[in-house]
């Protein structure tokens, strides 16, 4: 049991374990603390963070749909000032590596963001948000023009040093074409997948069931694409890619690390499942023991595909 | 603080035709709640339907119970009307913001409409004996079995009905003038008509007045931020945090 090893490694940044939680699905982590023992987790992904708060879009924002949910939250925060003065105090209590998810309407933006988060202690990361569907501006062009996507990384690499994490939309032709863009503009790692854009009709009453009319599908329903993507994406790059999507169980976990995820984060099982994260580092351990591997790392890529 | 619990259902009784009143043993639960909280109810094992619903604690019994009420509307209140004594039921909570009846000197009164009654009977429990009740639904079937157990707690009951088959025969607001001046606090869940009928008429006679509301949310803890409902200066307010009851001045009603 003790020589169970289950580093990894994004860039500088090591994690205990490969689990991390995604943006926009764990609030600030204190919600979660009733329900698992944060410190366990790999690493904790806040909910995204603007310049200025934002207010987010008028409801209904979330509906459930088959395996899944669509939501259209428009990247509601506190903004960073009040980022910094009220939520950062509770997290630099934890042990768990912190990664703050940003996002902005300009370069600048972007920017402004990396430099202010910089200078704050206990900040061990930071992931952008260039692919979020449900909002305007901004977002959805930074995640789908492969010149935008590496100027926003351009942008922040130059105000940190900080490991950098690029977050990408799975809604565009070819998702490794955006990796290795972002990856070429100095990202230490990308995350994939976000959202993929949906809707749902309520047929009796001829209406949209979102009030932002279209928003970003989640759950277990996109796990196969996510599964695709990063597949694809890990034999395109040389950084560290991070899966995202469906991820509610061990099991989800090491598929995502067998087809070259270096580490996961678990997303809107979070919401049905508040200690889904702690269960799912338990049961990496266990998968360990079963196949007999002491380090989780040898999982990494170990997709056997029969030589195709 | 909230907990998760795995609970044994004690009793799923059929009270009408669609509505149900669930009870459980959930300890630690019913030893935390606060009348207006609610709880977040896996209704299926498997991955579909995938989120939690939402439920107010109906009441809390010396056993360590709470009940809960429910209509079946769609899939989970379906599944949910098929849980047996006997079964687990995965709980979590209590979450949110309930009544606050810090300011209650003179006697409350409770107006519930339909399956807004289910917090009410929780509150009724927890209020000391000058209370008053207004309860409506759209019959007799469905309002006599979700009244009975106010009179029990002691509460001055008064019924209505959309059909008139039971109680006078319109909406609960027209019951409210009479009451309004012996009253310091009414507390509200049903339909958002309803609601804002009570609210206008407590502005109007200056009686504070707090209204529990109802909404889809995914995570009930304030992660998903999915259950935003307008606040009053632009901004939204978060029916699982903020909410479920809020004072009906913090909302944008046009009272």
């Amino acid at each position: 049991m003790e020589t169970l090893d289950l580093r990894v490694r994004i860039g500088a940044l090591e994690l205990q374990n490969p689990v991390l939680t995604a943006s926009g699905t764990f609030g600030y982590a204190q919600e979660f603390e009733p329900f698992l023992n944060l410190n366990r987790l790999g690493g904790i992904i806040v909910k995204g963070i603007s310049l200025e708060p934002r207010a987010g879009n008028p409801p209904p924002r979330i509906v459930e749909t088959a395996c899944g949910m669509l939501n259209a939250i428009g990247l509601e925060n506190v903004g960073v000032d009040r980022f910094i003065s009220e939520k950062m105090p509770y997290l630099r209590t934890l042990t768990a590596p912190l990664i703050v998810n940003i996002l902005g309407d300009s370069l600048d933006d972007y920017r402004e963001l990396a430099c202010r988060l910089d200078e704050v202690p206990g900040i061990s990361g930071i992931e952008v948000n260039i692919s979020c569907p449900n909002v305007k501006k901004g977002g959805v062009a930074f995640g789908s023009v492969p010149e935008m996507a590496a100027a926003v990384t351009a942008a922040v690499r130059g105000a940190t040093k900080l490991p950098l994490i690029v977050k990408l939309s799975p809604n565009v032709t070819d998702i490794t074409v955006m990796a290795k863009a972002v990856e070429a503009a100095g990202a230490d790692a990308v995350s994939l997948i976000n959202t993929l854009i949906g809707m749902a009709i309520n047929a009796e009453t001829r209406r949209p069931r979102l009030a932002n009319i279209i928003g970003g599908l989640s759950g277990p329903a996109v796990k196969p694409i996510a599964l695709r993507m990063v597949w694809q994406t890990a034999r395109a790059v040389s950084i560290p890619v991070i899966g995202i999507g469906g991820i509610g169980t061990a099991e989800d976990a090491v598929e995502f690390l067998l087809a070259g995820a270096t580490a996961v984060q678990v997303g809107t099982a979070n919401f049905y499942d508040p200690s889904a994260a702690e269960k799912i580092v338990a049961g990496l351990k266990e998968y360990l023991q079963r196949h007999n591997e002491e380090r989780i790392s040898n999982l990494i890529g170990a997709l056997d595909t029969g030589g195709k | 603080m909230p907990t998760s619990e795995l609970s044994r259902i004690f009793a799923n009784d059929r009270l009408t035709a669609d509505v149900f009143r669930l009870i459980v043993h959930a300890p630690e639960i019913a030893a935390a709640a606060a009348p207006g909280q609610f709880v977040m109810v896996q209704v299926s094992s498997s991955l579909d339907p995938l989120l939690r619903r939402p439920f107010s604690i109906h009441s809390r019994g010396a056993d360590g119970s709470i009940s809960l009420l429910f209509k079946v509307v769609g899939r989970g209140t379906e599944l949910l009307a098929k849980a047996r004594p006997g079964d687990t039921l995965d709980l979590l909570g209590p979450f949110g913001r309930g009544f606050d009846l810090s300011a209650a000197e003179k006697p409350v009164c409770l107006i519930g409409g339909g399956m807004g009654i289910a917090p009410l009977l929780f509150l009724a429990q927890e209020l000391p004996d000058r209370k008053h009740a207004l309860l409506g639904a759209r019959n007799r079937d469905e309002l006599a079995p979700l009244a009975k157990e106010f009179a029990e707690l002691g509460c001055a009951v008064q019924l209505a009905t959309d059909d008139g088959s039971l109680g006078h025969h319109g909406f609960i607001p027209d019951l409210l003038d009479e009451v309004l001046p012996d009253v310091s606090q009414v507390c509200t869940c049903g339909p958002s008509p309803m609601m804002r009928g009570v609210a206008r008429k407590c502005r109007a006679a200056e009686v504070s007045c707090q209204v529990s509301l109802e909404t889809h949310m995914a995570c009930g803890m304030g992660a998903c931020l999915g259950c935003a409902v307008p606040g009053r200066d632009g901004s939204y307010v978060h029916v699982c945090k903020e909410g479920p009851v809020f004072n009906s001045e913090e909302l944008p009603w046009e009272l």
